[in-house]
């Protein structure tokens, strides 16, 4: 560890935070309906597609008609994107041939990608046409993202509300963030991206001879226009197999410092635009604060194990300054480190680094970032709503101390809300640990692995965290193109996605009827420092005390068998 | 609605004699608790607690593991001892709930004994008075019945003619009697008081078994007593950490197996109980419990829990000013002179003024004087001249001297006196004690102004700080009087209430509680006259005086035996109270896991994964015994929290921010330490003994 490494992971963290105050301002207005200042070029755009599409923008949902427009719209997506992977081979742009995905694998891909997830069972390189990354992918790159920001903009409106019915118009939501926030945001950045030397391109791969005279294909694809969505959208399914390792996403310190801070500023933008549009800035600074806190701490613990001397490198007499094993040469413990935090806590889930190739601790921080509930800040409106049910919960229980029916914001937390919390809450274990305890005695399940032992344990309990928590980022080592894996990792993305997206709107829609009510000297104050701790306590207790046994037998044993090691 | 009248029950305040009641732990209690809590151990009566009944389907299953292994001749001792364990941890939540439910019933016992089983007057035929005498428990509504003195009243009536002092005693353990008569805010009679002088007739409103004292025996006993909606929130919390665990804990099988650790149905059901919330979930009803029974402490009797929940949410706290915030009457707190008078002089000629004058504004006045070292005795042959309400002054001639007291208008009118002809000293002092809030009264001496006594409502001791305390639990106080908005704007300011509603009638408080209702804001009250019942039925809670009307008690959701209106702020605590106990031990519950884990996770795969050793912070000293431990702890946790749970943790009005970091450091911080000293000491004491 130095000065330099601890400096350049402040400084990503930092920045996502810092533009993302701003960004959230200006995503507020544009939930909120307010003018903002490209209302001129927008606004008969954004009508248009209200036309077309037989929309009335005024009108407001009731919560179980806004969930009804929100699973109708990702169900169309999903079956576009599955019917345009199976019939890739007849469709256009695709300059190197590639054949149509199987059943599995189309299945598997078409749900990560609409649940925002974006695990990759596939190389993308040797597996999608330009056609399938461009209108099959990236288009759900959009779709999903916006798609999550709406239960962030529907959850404000509820709390906004004193004994309302409506939680907003999903199909505003869903076209007002896409079209004023997500493209010009992605636009800027791709147009950034191009000038600093990613390319961008239709042409096939490239045929170089190298300077031993052998043939090597180099891939070339639309990379900045993917990569600018990849990241803003908080997806994280790269072009390249190696994902944001390869130099074409990554090729200068310049993109490197954008494309990370990009990991989660929509995310971190959502948690203050749900603080302007609820009118609860202050509270909200109080969950950003306890989700940063988790996440630096994270962070640090990955930089922090993965400068730790491995006593087999000890013993063979090699440099252990840092721990090179899976790394880019250009980013080492530092870069990897402040990679591997925010993309784990948001649940953006592209890499730098082979997270399995971290010491067993710093791959275990990163599976732990994510099993806290992809809150720190996770998807852009998910992770925010999953972090109000924390906090939701951290005032049940805390709350009843002060006395007081627990209130959050001005709203009363009862029976229903609690209910409806844990719906959300527990689909996650169930699919992370259910799938996990099966596919570590099933046959067909450990065939994919690459390891055995504690290594391997903790390939597969990467894999469902990753795939329940809607991360997509991936352990390396476990081969998922398989039935078994891409089916029940599919099922796993679905649950974990849709499951808490529906218990949260139907929370919106009983927050909203509920009375708005003012605070007084008697609730619990939800903006202080206290509340801070409270709920950094809650979520590691409530949220990750649970899969504690499962990480005892995966990287925490292989923690310990590393250093019994030591000669 | 009795704004400056609360003594209308026309008693004067007596010191309150406590309900009848048992002590807290008696011997009495603990053993039919103990009986109770085996026989609570039915599945069908754990239904609604998921976590004990979870505990005891564990328990069951481990008995028959212990079992299976005795068959086939293996060691034993191990599951026999977990097996033990798990339903010790059933029965002392059990007992904790019985011995809640013991303090109540023993209360109810004494009451019962209160219940009438004589046989009541039936009055079948008015003119002739003719009586039948009918069992109480026949009589049905609308029954007219004759209640002589020393009689019972066999149920719960409305007195239609006669007059009649009652003792009740058997409902309010006050043994002063209290008059009842026809008409008016004193009709209400009780089923189980007796009349002790003079007759009433009675017309009986409550069905049979459904009297006060029947639904006072239901209550206490808790033998209606349904789950509160925060109680339902919990217990729905308490199902869903279950349910985590529950996985957390099935899913071990198959990522033991990967990691070569064969693992015991025995040990996952161990660790499966004590990561449920056992704590908190075998406490919660008796939490329940101990608050109405606090509450009862208090004199007051909640018709549901519910009721007892909403107190401790209040918001806003209306508070009729006389009776609750001043004492009844107003009084004499000084006497202005008029001008070229002396003091002593003046005081004299209040007090002669008045020495005659049995009201409680003139006792006040000689009160006043004696506490200035002025005494006097009324002269002999003199003649008291009585308050009028055409004169509006009273005082006392003696021989050639006469001394008068009253409204200052009248005083002067009777004079003779022109405005300008007051002295402008004398009108000065009038104009500031009314400004103030008070009432002057002028005085007289042989037909000369001598003095303007200032009557003030006097607040009762203590009430200011209390009111800030209620600001600081984040209750706003509003002042309901019928005075006029100057009068009521001094005392409000003076007793330091948030708001006042002036020249209040019934239908205003009805407005304002609707209205704040309609901010979102929970809303109490107090009352005791017929015309009260409306806002009493619409506050969140409504206490009812037991002295007061009939339908001021079937309105309320609360009655105070005493009837005391201040008690009100008693019973906004006791609902925080309650709700703070219950977060207090959930708090600790959560926390205690972290240690738990640490026991027993390294002990679980320690012979598959000796590495994991590194995990055994505490050093327990073998994988059974930590095991063992971990579950003795859970188990005994339960009991040593019963004395918390029933006490309830203490409420101080200091805010929510420094409540809530006190407790965390107590219940959050204390929960996550207090497992692994306990569970360390436990597992000493188990290696020294060889138990496992």
């Amino acid at each position: 560890m130095n000065w330099q490494g601890w400096a350049e992971i402040a400084l990503t963290l930092g920045l996502q935070v810092a533009i993302a105050l701003p960004l959230g301002i200006y995503l507020s207005r544009v939930w909120n309906g307010e003018r903002t200042w490209l209302d001129p070029v927008l606004r008969p755009v954004e009508r248009g597609f209200y036309a077309i599409a037989g929309i009335d923008p005024d009108r407001r949902q009731s919560w179980y008609a806004y969930a009804g427009a929100f699973l109708a719209f990702n169900l169309a997506g999903f079956v576009l994107l599955y019917a345009i992977l199976r019939l890739q081979h007849l469709l256009p742009f695709n300059p190197q041939g590639f054949g149509p995905l199987s059943t599995h694998l189309a299945f598997n891909t078409a749900v990560s990608f609409v649940t925002n997830t974006n695990w990759q069972s596939y190389g993308g390189e040797a597996t999608m046409s330009n056609f399938s990354q461009m209108a099959g992918l990236t288009v759900q790159n959009f779709a999903s993202a916006a798609a999550g920001a709406t239960l962030a903009a529907a959850l404000a409106r509820a709390f906004l509300a004193h004994r309302g019915e409506a939680i907003g118009n999903f199909w505003t939501d869903l076209v007002r963030t896409t079209l004023y926030v997500l493209l010009p945001l992605s636009i800027v950045v791709a147009i950034a991206l191009v000038a600093l030397g990613v390319p961008q391109t239709l042409g096939p791969s490239f045929q170089a001879t190298t300077l031993e005279g052998g043939h090597q294909t180099i891939a070339l694809a639309p990379v900045a226009s993917q990569l600018a969505i990849k990241q803003l959208g908080i997806n994280g399914g790269g072009i390249f197999n190696v994902n944001s390792a390869h130099p074409f996403e990554n090729p200068t310190p310049l993109t490197g410092l954008i494309t990370a801070v990009s990991i989660n500023v929509l995310g971190w933008a959502a948690f203050f635009a749900f603080g302007r549009s609820a009118a609860v800035r202050k509270d909200v600074r109080a969950l950003v604060a306890a989700g940063f806190v988790l996440l630096a701490l994270g962070t640090s613990a990955i930089y922090w194990s993965e400068t730790r001397p491995a006593p087999a490198l000890v013993a063979a007499g090699a440099d252990t300054a840092q721990n090179m094993e899976g790394k880019e040469v250009r980013f080492g413990a530092a870069g990897s480190a402040a990679w591997a935090g925010p993309t784990t806590g948001a649940s953006n889930g592209s890499v730098n680094a082979m997270h399995a190739s971290f010491l067993p601790l710093g791959g275990g921080v990163a599976m732990v970032l994510m099993q806290l509930g992809e809150i720190l800040p996770g998807g852009i409106g998910s992770g925010l709503a999953n972090m109000v049910l924390m906090a939701l919960l951290a005032v049940f229980v805390a709350g009843l101390m002060v006395g007081r029916t627990p209130e959050y914001l001005g709203k009363k937390i009862e029976a229903r809300g609690i209910k409806l919390a844990f719906v959300a809450l527990l689909v996650f274990p169930a699919a992370l640990l259910g799938f996990s305890a099966v596919a570590a005695v099933l046959p067909a399940a450990l065939a994919g692995l690459l390891n055995a032992g504690p290594h391997g344990l903790s390939e597969i309990l990467y894999a469902y965290t990753s795939a329940a928590a809607n991360n997509g980022s991936a352990f390396a080592g476990l081969t998922a193109n398989a039935p078994w894996w891409n089916t029940t990792l599919g099922i796993a993305m679905l649950v974990g996605r849709f499951v808490p997206a529906v218990a949260i709107l139907a929370i919106a829609g009983a927050l909203a009827a509920k009375p708005k009510l003012a605070p007084t000297a008697g609730t619990l104050p939800t903006d202080s420092g206290l509340f801070v701790g409270l709920l950094a306590g809650v979520i590691l207790i409530l949220g990750g005390l649970q899969f504690f046994p499962a990480l005892a037998l995966g990287p925490i044993a292989e923690h310990f068998q590393m250093l019994a090691l030591t000669p | 609605m009795s704004l400056d009248h609360p003594a209308a029950n026309g008693v004067a305040p007596a010191t309150p004699r406590r309900m009848p009641r048992a002590a807290s732990f008696s011997g009495a209690i603990l053993r039919r608790a103990l009986l109770d809590a085996v026989v609570k151990l039915d599945p069908r009566a754990l239904l609604g607690n998921p976590v004990i009944l979870s505990t005891e389907i564990v328990a069951i299953l481990s008995t028959l593991s212990a079992a299976a292994l005795a068959v086939h001749g293996q060691p034993v001792g191990f599951a026999v001892q977990i097996a033990l364990w798990l339903w010790a941890t059933v029965l002392f939540a059990n007992f904790a709930e019985s011995v809640a439910e013991g303090r109540g019933k023993a209360a109810a016992d004494s009451l019962r004994a209160a219940r009438v089983t004589t046989r009541a007057k039936l009055i079948v035929d008015a003119e002739r008075n003719l009586v039948v005498p009918t069992p109480a428990h026949e009589l049905e509504v609308g029954a007219i019945v004759l209640v002589e003195a020393g009689d019972m009243i066999p149920s719960d009536g409305e007195v239609i003619e006669g007059v009649a002092s009652v003792n009740e005693a058997a409902i309010t353990g006050e043994s002063a009697p209290v008059i009842r008569e026809s008409g008016g805010d004193r009709a209400a009679v009780t089923g189980g008081t007796t009349v002790v002088s003079d007759w009433i007739k009675v017309r009986v409103t409550a069905k049979p078994g459904e009297t006060f004292l029947d639904r006072m025996i239901a209550m206490v006993e808790g033998a209606d007593r349904r789950k509160t909606p925060n109680e339902i929130a919990l217990a729905v919390l308490l199902a869903g950490l279950t349910l985590v665990f529950l996985i957390a804990v099935v899913t071990l099988v198959g990522l033991g197996r990967y990691s070569g650790a064969d693992l015991q149905p025995l040990v996952l059901g161990a660790l499966f109980v004590t990561l449920i919330p056992t704590t908190i979930g075998g406490l919660l009803s008796a939490v329940g419990i101990a608050g109405m029974d606090r509450l009862l402490k208090h004199n007051v009797l909640a018709t549901s829990g519910r009721a007892v929940e909403a107190a401790g949410d209040i918001d806003t706290l209306l508070l009729d000013k006389t009776g609750t915030i001043t004492f009844g009457n107003r009084m004499a707190t000084e006497v202005v002179p008029a001008p070229g008078v002396r003091p002593e002089a003046a005081l004299r000629a209040a007090l002669m003024a008045s020495l005659a004058d049995e009201t409680p504004e003139g006792r006040s006045v000689v009160e006043l004087a004696r506490g200035r070292g002025l005494f006097a005795d009324i002269p002999a042959g003199a003649t008291f001249i009585p308050f009028s309400a055409t004169t509006r002054q009273s005082g006392l001639d003696a021989g050639a001297r006469a001394w008068r007291k009253g409204a200052v208008d009248a005083v002067i009118r009777s004079l003779g006196l022109k405005a300008e002809q007051v002295p402008a000293e004398f009108g000065a002092a009038v104009d500031r004690i009314a400004r103030t809030g008070g009432t002057p009264l002028a005085v007289v001496e042989d037909g000369a102004l001598v003095a303007v006594i200032h009557l003030k409502d006097v607040l009762k001791p203590g009430m200011k700080e209390r009111f800030a305390d209620l600001r600081r639990m984040g209750v706003r106080t509003v002042m309901i009087t019928g005075d006029n908005p100057v009068t009521a704007a001094a005392i409000a300011s003076e007793a330091g209430v948030d708001d006042f509603l002036a020249e209040a009638t019934p239908e205003d408080k009805l407005r304002l509680i609707r209205e704040e209702q309609g901010k979102g804001r929970l809303v109490a009250m107090c009352g005791d006259g017929a015309n009260d019942a409306p806002a009493l039925a619409q506050a969140d809670v409504g206490v009812a005086m037991q002295t007061g009307a009939q339908a001021a008690r079937e309105a309320g959701n609360m009655v105070d035996l005493d009837s005391d209106p201040t008690k009100i702020i008693e019973i906004v605590e006791t609902g925080k109270q309650l709700l703070m106990t219950r977060g207090a031990l959930t708090t600790f519950s959560i926390a205690n896991d972290v240690a738990k884990y640490f026991a027993i996770v390294p002990a679980l795969f320690v012979a598959a994964l000796p590495v994991l050793g590194g995990l055994n912070v505490m050093g327990l000293s073998s994988p059974q015994s930590a095991i063992l431990s971990a579950v003795i702890f859970n188990a005994i946790i339960i009991v040593l929290l019963i004395p918390l749970a029933l006490k309830g943790v203490r409420y101080r009005a200091v805010g929510a921010g420094a409540l809530l970091s006190r407790n965390l450091l107590v219940y959050g911080l204390g929960g996550l330490v207090a497992p692994f000293v306990g569970i360390k000491l436990i597992d000493l004491c188990v290696a020294a003994l060889g138990l496992a």
